[in-house]
């Protein structure tokens, strides 16, 4: 049986190309309002304010608009999601039009009674994500008291309320000791399935990319627990392994391709080939309280910069590989190179490789790392409502 | 926890009799002219096979008699169907698309 895996950005695994004509699954950041301030937040720098944030209303809209588009999954995420107090009437939207719906939650500020009220309206899946199954250590990476208990509490819930359940594991330099215990709480809470995330190194993450990257012998170690992991707990927890492309030969093939499976909108409506793509410049978002969505997905500027193989460069344009990783990350790209259409870094053949290798070795081998820049709203930019 | 129990892998005999949890849902999809199963942050695609065998997964008919039925509509031996059903609903059970009791 084919696997097709909508959220599955960094598998190695080909995306099936029939359907490279509709997306797969939508990521709706419904807010960026967090209780936490983990420093590798996939959110962009300049978060979105509550009061631009898509209402009710639209969001229900965009909701039914990605059934039509022929969207499978979607995906509930932020910021928290469960700080928005509608997010019931957006479950219940999506779950009508026939969404398999997708909570991705911190859990800290859910109650059971939202939880069981979720599961009513047709919630399908609940991803709670965790810091470190270390107290202190979990307290310091999202800098939020207590925040482990509450998240055994939530794990509790979704298995009591026979909902099924995705531990997130974030896996950087100050909790990759910790994976085989990070393992075993999966299992303790009843998880199905567990993604064992390496952290990906944009926005927040990238600002603290010294604080946070592991060691090359960590991440081989690591990728030997999840080895043995898998094999002994095969049949009864399901594993994801994101490894860092850092140490990598060849890139991820990132969001199985640009425009190809995948979208995602954020709190103020603005509609991206990928959460970060922001970060490239030249792009235009098209946001859906101008424009129908099955548009912005099939003739958005955006969408259409990336798509396929045809804007790539050399080393890309007649690799073997170019519709395996599609030349990997554009953002990466952009990121170290200056030029969103060179070849990721991550990739052997680029000849900015040997320099990204280099920082993350360097960085990982400090004895002493530099202190978190947490995830905060900048005090003194208001972004004005989009 | 409710679910300790169940904490070990799952065997599929004969006699089991597969369900699909209802977190797991088998839907055809108009738009692509296909099947998808949709599970947790996964999307499938069952080829002809495994769709006969998915709608028949329904927590009373055993692997036993899903196997005659596919031996019968598909004029095939019968050991052969049956050994094949249950490699796969092996590799169902062990991504937790199906429940075999």
């Amino acid at each position: 049986m084919n696997e097709i895996a909508p959220m599955e950005q960094f598998s190695e695994k080909p995306v099936v190309e029939a359907c490279a004509r509709a997306p797969v699954g939508l990521l709706a950041e419904l807010t960026h309002r967090c209780p936490l301030q983990c420093p590798y937040c996939s959110n962009p720098l300049e978060l979105d304010r509550v009061n631009s944030e898509l209402t009710t209303e639209q969001w229900q809209d965009v909701m039914r608009q990605a059934a039509e588009l022929g969207i499978l999954q979607i995906h509930l995420s932020g910021g928290e999601p469960t700080v928005r107090k509608d997010l019931e009437d957006i479950v219940e939207v999506a779950a009508k039009a026939g969404l398999y719906t997708n909570l991705i939650t911190a859990g800290v500020t859910l109650t059971r009674d939202r939880l069981k009220r979720l599961k009513e309206l047709g919630l399908d899946h609940v991803q709670l994500s965790i810091q470190d199954v270390d107290d202190a250590n979990a307290e310091k990476i999202s800098a939020y008291k207590n925040g482990l208990a509450k998240k055994r509490e939530v794990g509790k819930w979704v298995r009591e309320l026979e909902m099924p359940l995705t531990i997130n594991a974030p896996i950087h330099r100050l909790n990759i000791e910790n994976l085989p215990n990070i393992i075993d709480f999966a299992v303790e809470m009843g998880a199905g399935r567990i993604e064992v995330a390496n952290i990906q190194y944009y926005a927040w993450a990238l600002k603290n990319r010294a604080a946070l990257m592991p060691t090359r012998a960590q991440v081989l170690k690591s990728a030997e627990i999840v080895e043995e992991a898998k094999q002994r707990l095969k049949g009864v927890m399901v594993f994801d392994f994101v490894v860092p492309d850092y140490y990598a030969k060849t890139p991820k093939p990132c969001m199985g391709g640009w425009g190809r499976g995948v979208m995602n909108v954020t709190p103020q409506g603005r509609v991206l080939p990928c959460h970060a793509s922001e970060s490239v410049p030249g792009l235009v978002f098209d946001n859906v309280k101008d424009r129908r969505l099955a548009d912005i997905w099939l003739n958005g500027q955006a969408f259409q910069k990336y798509r396929g193989t045809s804007w790539m460069k050399e080393p890309c344009r007649s690799c073997p590989r170019a519709e395996l990783d599609f030349g990997g990350c554009r953002c990466q790209a952009m990121a170290f190179t200056g030029d969103a259409a060179n070849t990721d870094p991550a990739c052997k053949l680029s000849p900015y490789h040997e320099a990204f290798v280099a920082a993350a070795e360097r960085e990982s081998a400090e004895a002493t790392p530099p202190p978190f820049i947490y995830r905060r709203m900048s005090p003194t930019k208001a972004t004005p409502t989009g | 926890m409710t679910t300790d129990a169940t904490r070990t892998r799952v065997m599929v005999v004969p006699a089991s009799k597969p369900a699909l949890p209802p977190h797991i849902k088998l839907r055809h999809d108009p738009g692509r002219g296909r099947w998808h199963v949709l599970a947790p942050e996964r999307v499938f695609e069952p080829d002809p096979i495994a769709i006969e065998i998915l709608k028949r997964c329904n927590g009373a008919t055993s692997v036993e008699e899903i196997a005659t039925e596919l031996a019968k509509d598909y004029n095939a031996p019968l050991q052969e169907i049956l050994a094949d059903t249950i490699s796969m609903l092996q590799e169902l059970s062990d991504k937790g698309v199906i429940k075999a009791a």
